[in-house]
């Protein structure tokens, strides 16, 4: 029965870290709360005390998909990381407690864990109407996030929704659907998708844990290890694309011996995401290997990049080496920036057909704001 | 003595509900449900590709993933008149059985059991004693003394960590709670045990769709391809995984889920008298098998029922403009024939107008407009959605599955059939639901395995793919049934694009307001007449709201901000 009730310092202590390890991850999560030096005695004391660092999870504009994926971890189950590895003292969705009961479990935990407490965020706030489209016991979800993340000693950005606005900001925007960053003033680790995998989830929220310190992210604020190379690069199909083979129609001769699925609208080339590696539900499958092209749903603007069955301009001139490096930094802008840099890069004849869709996409796509320029 | 209590936020739900409640000498006297969030998918789903529309209306839900965009396409499929390849509409019905399963159990468990099974109490259980209980009420292999040991022992030293994590905070050790703490163990066991097989079933979802949440749909079929001859496709291994997947799911409802069901629910035998409600049932029915154009075929039927009136199946039809109607007397809208205009969805008009208060409020103005949710009516009655409705129109046209179950459920209840109209009898349909569910999905997957073997492979209609096929105008609609109940897309596509969208969602019936003429809808019916001992902490509220499974996102996107009139939309 894995059962751990140490401390957080016990557990990085049976880890080989040494108190000055520890030391220096409890300044850094003092300085993500914003709470300077003079607070690390104080995080310090309650990670060596508290055997599971408490943990908020929020609800705004979603379709609570990112707390569906969350439940089908596999690595860790859900129920080791609720029971051993964290305290969730909040979440709409699994918690016990209602209405002004699930309010106090909020206000004691950001009260009595000011400056130690994780939060997580599923969905966009929406900033119209004076945030009366989304309001959880009388308050809006602006007033509640600000509140949450003013004590918060690191903040994650479940899903596409909280890190990029998703669906709901999609054009027209309809409610002002912020995206979260745009909102507080601390950095956002951004585990975006829709949703995010179940063990890059858990791998995220367990990350802090099995090493003290938080992941390595990109320009955009992404984890490196599950969201640095694009889905074509790492895609079991890339073969049949440099070999020149591709479903040509739904369900053709092509599809039934699961050639490339670029020509079907496939947007594994320009998105950064794991599912070609990691896979989904306990690496059972990916949206490409089951027949359907990607959507880049772990992309900014997403579903202004559309429709999604008109292909994108062709890739050639990406090689898995190059991509990562050097087209990679410049994709992590952004889409429009993505399709831009395929340009340089692609043979001369396919100019026009790429003109026209950088214009489409510069037109539609949400450009990514100052913070994501590398 | 009289008293306003609210929740907010109902938990364990999906979405933003809050429910208002006027308490006098420990009965709720009247109810207020308000949805309080929207995104307005409606609105931006107008001139994007119509084929595109499962993948944005997928995300109106991730707890009922997969019902938005089977509708959705559905919808466009009938405006196109676009038949499915027999393949597809076997690969569509195993995912709505997963989903369904899936679903339904993490809803008992993790949703609503709470509500019934004091998780402080379990500690006070004696192992042995559980095992015992256990193996009485089911055959499941992990039924050992030394299993619920530990499961307790677990619990124990989560509880003196002094970290409650998702149990903070719980009304534990109110005189609602009735089971033993045996129960109550066994309950928490399955509870662990469910979170962990949940993950599992829907692995039918990441074979056919490539991901859950949110697997791939296509219009005009499924994108998954057959070939026995190629590892690129769906081949045996992955057939098998499917068919071990089925088997495993038969086993944990028959013999985790149903048998807790009951065993809970012979100590809660009051709550059959509690929680009534509406006398009206509707469901759209789903699950075809000759195709979506004959409800003759579908397992699960089509029809309404009024009054209870078990003796009488009523005919619906979508596209018939008498038939629904919805209001906005007390929704956050306006029309332009006045606010007590009830307008079918073709002919949906939507105006935004807030008039609740600014946030933060301690009250919505329950007299005047108090939530984000239209109120639709079915010929002007208020009419209940859900497993319920779909199980009680079974039962009425006489589907020998759904009325030996229920038989055999109410016979295992000693209750009479009048005990169904009810906060019990809502949450016991779901699971004869589920059981009745899980074993077609077995003979959906046996046909699936017969076509392969016969060479039989399409999985697309290809036949208007291509927009240039298209008709310059064109109109159809999408009914399907959500696990949460009656769900249906509205499409209007003109030049290729789409001119129009409607969605009318099972929440939206069930969770809705008064109408212009003030009847109730589900959730405040029903809570007329509950029982509420504490006013401070309302578990027996929770127990009737949750037995409809809340499900708010879907229910609440149906606006235009900036005030323009929603097209009309007719019908031939």
């Amino acid at each position: 029965m894995p059962v751990s009730q140490e401390s957080l310092w016990e557990t990085m202590k049976g880890k080989g870290y040494s108190r000055r390890d520890f030391m220096q991850f409890c300044s850094f999560a003092a300085a993500a709360a914003g709470l300077g030096t003079q607070a690390t005695a104080a995080v310090a004391a309650t990670f060596e005390k508290k055997a599971r660092p408490p943990v908020v999870w929020l609800h705004f504009q979603e379709c609570t998909c990112c707390s569906e994926s969350f439940i089908r971890a596999s690595h860790p189950i859900v129920a080791d990381i609720l029971l051993d590895a964290i305290s969730l003292d909040y979440t709409q969705t699994l918690q016990a407690a209602a209405g002004a009961a699930a309010e106090k479990c909020l206000q004691d935990t950001l009260k009595a864990y000011a400056g130690q407490y994780i939060l997580l965020v599923e969905g966009s706030v929406p900033t119209g109407a004076d945030g009366a489209y989304c309001c959880i016991a009388g308050r809006s979800a602006e007033m509640i996030l600000k509140e949450a993340a003013a004590g918060a000693a690191a903040v994650i950005a479940w899903g596409n929704c909280a890190s990029y606005g998703c669906v709901q900001a999609a054009r027209p925007n309809p409610t002002d659907a912020t995206p979260i960053h745009k909102l507080i003033g601390k950095p956002v680790i951004k585990v975006p998708g829709c949703p995010p995998i179940a063990d890059v989830m858990a791998g995220v929220v367990t990350h802090v844990l099995m090493f003290g310190r938080g992941p390595e992210l990109d320009a955009q604020g992404r984890p490196k290890e599950f969201y640095s190379r694009r889905v074509h690069d790492t895609c079991y199909r890339r073969a049949s694309y440099d070999a020149g083979l591709f479903v040509d129609a739904w369900d053709d001769d092509g599809a039934r011996k699961g050639y490339c699925l670029f020509r079907m609208g496939c947007r594994g080339p320009v998105t950064y995401n794991a599912c070609s590696v990691t896979k989904w539900n306990q690496g059972t499958s990916y949206p490409i290997q089951s027949g359907h092209g990607c959507l880049g749903c772990s992309e900014n603007g997403f579903w202004d990049n559309g429709p999604f069955y008109r292909h994108l301009p062709a890739v050639q001139g990406f090689s898995i080496e190059s991509s990562a490096d050097t087209i990679g930094a410049a994709l992590g802008v952004g889409v429009a920036a993505g399709i831009a840099a395929h340009a340089i890069t692609t043979n001369i004849r396919k100019r026009p057909l790429i003109a026209e869709t950088i214009q489409e996409s510069s037109a539609s796509g949400q450009t990514e704001d100052e913070e994501a320029k590398p | 003595m009289s008293n306003r209590i609210v929740i907010d936020p109902v938990t364990r739900i999906e979405g933003h509900l809050r429910i208002e409640a006027v308490v006098e000498n420990g009965v709720v006297k009247d109810a207020f449900s308000a949805g309080t969030m929207v995104r307005g998918i409606e609105k931006i789903l107008k001139g994007r590709d119509p084929r595109d529309a499962w993948a944005f209306t997928e995300r109106v839900c991730g707890v009922c993933t997969t019902v938005h965009a089977l509708a959705s396409c559905r919808s466009v499929e009938d405006a196109l008149g676009i038949e499915v390849p027999r393949n597809a509409e076997l690969v569509r019905n195993l995912m709505f059985c997963a989903q369904y399963v899936q679903d339904h159990v993490v809803h008992f468990y993790h949703l609503h059991a709470l509500d019934w099974v004091d998780v402080v109490s379990m500690l006070k259980a004696d192992p042995a004693e559980t095992s015992k209980i256990a193996q009485s009420l089911s055959p499941w292999p992990k039924s050992n003394p030394g299993h619920f040991a530990a499961v307790q022992q677990r619990l124990k030293k989560f509880v003196e960590s002094g970290q409650l994590g998702i149990f903070a905070n719980g009304y534990w050790g109110h005189k609602a709670y009735k089971l033993p703490p045996e129960v109550n163990l066994i309950a928490v066991s399955h509870y662990l045990d469910a979170l962990e097989w949940q993950k599992d079933v829907v692995k039918i979802h990441a074979i056919f769709g490539g991901k859950n949440p949110h697997p791939n749909y296509l219009v005009g079929g499924v994108p998954c391809s057959f070939n026995t001859e190629e590892v690129n496709a769906v081949n045996t291994e992955r057939l098998n995984h499917v068919g071990s997947l089925i088997k495993d799911a038969i086993a944990f409802v028959e013999q985790v889920y149903v048998p807790d069901l009951l065993a809970v629910a012979s100590f809660y035998k009051d709550w059959a008298a509690i929680g009534g409600g509406l006398e009206n049932y509707l469901a759209y029915g789903d699950l075809p098998t000759r195709g979506y154009n004959d409800p003759t075929s579908f397992k699960l039927p089509r029809g309404a029922i009024l009054g209870r009136n078990l003796n009488e199946v009523h005919e619906v039809n979508g596209k018939d403009e008498n038939e629904i109607k919805e209001y906005i007397s007390h929704s956050w809208y306006k029309y332009g024939a006045g606010d007590a205009a009830g307008l079918h969805p073709f002919k949906g008009e939507t105006e935004f107008n807030y008039t609740g208060p600014r946030p933060p409020y301690e009250h919505l103005d329950v007299e005047a407009k108090y939530s984000w949710l239209k109120t639709p009516r079915w010929k002007e009655h208020p009419m209940e959605v859900g497993p319920l409705a779909r199980m009680l129109v079974a039962f009425a046209k006489g589907d020998p599955d759904v009325k030996e179950l229920v038989g055999a459920v109410l016979r295992k209840l000693d209750v009479p059939v009048t005990a169904l109209f009810s906060t019990l009898g809502r949450t016991a349909a779901r699971g004869v639901e589920t059981q009745v569910v899980a074993h077609w999905m077995k003979g959906f997957f046996d046909d699936l395995v017969a076509n392969v073997k016969n060479g039989q492979l399409a999985t697309h209609n290809r036949l208007h793919w291509d927009p240039e096929s298209w008709p310059a105008e064109a109109q159809g609609v999408g009914l399907t049934e959500a696990p949460r109940g009656a769900l249906a897309h509205w499409i209007r596509i003109k030049d290729k694009t789409i001119d129009n969208y409607q969605l009318v969602v099972p929440s939206t019936w069930n969770a809705s307001p008064r109408d212009a003429s003030g009847q109730r809808s589900s959730y405040e019916a029903a809570l007329i007449g509950t029982p509420v001992a504490n006013v401070d902490q309302p578990v027996e509220i929770l127990r009737t709201i949750h037995s409809f499974d809340p499900c708010l996102a879907c229910a609440v996107h149906l606006y235009d901000p900036d005030g323009r009139q929603i097209h009309q939309v007719q019908f031939n």
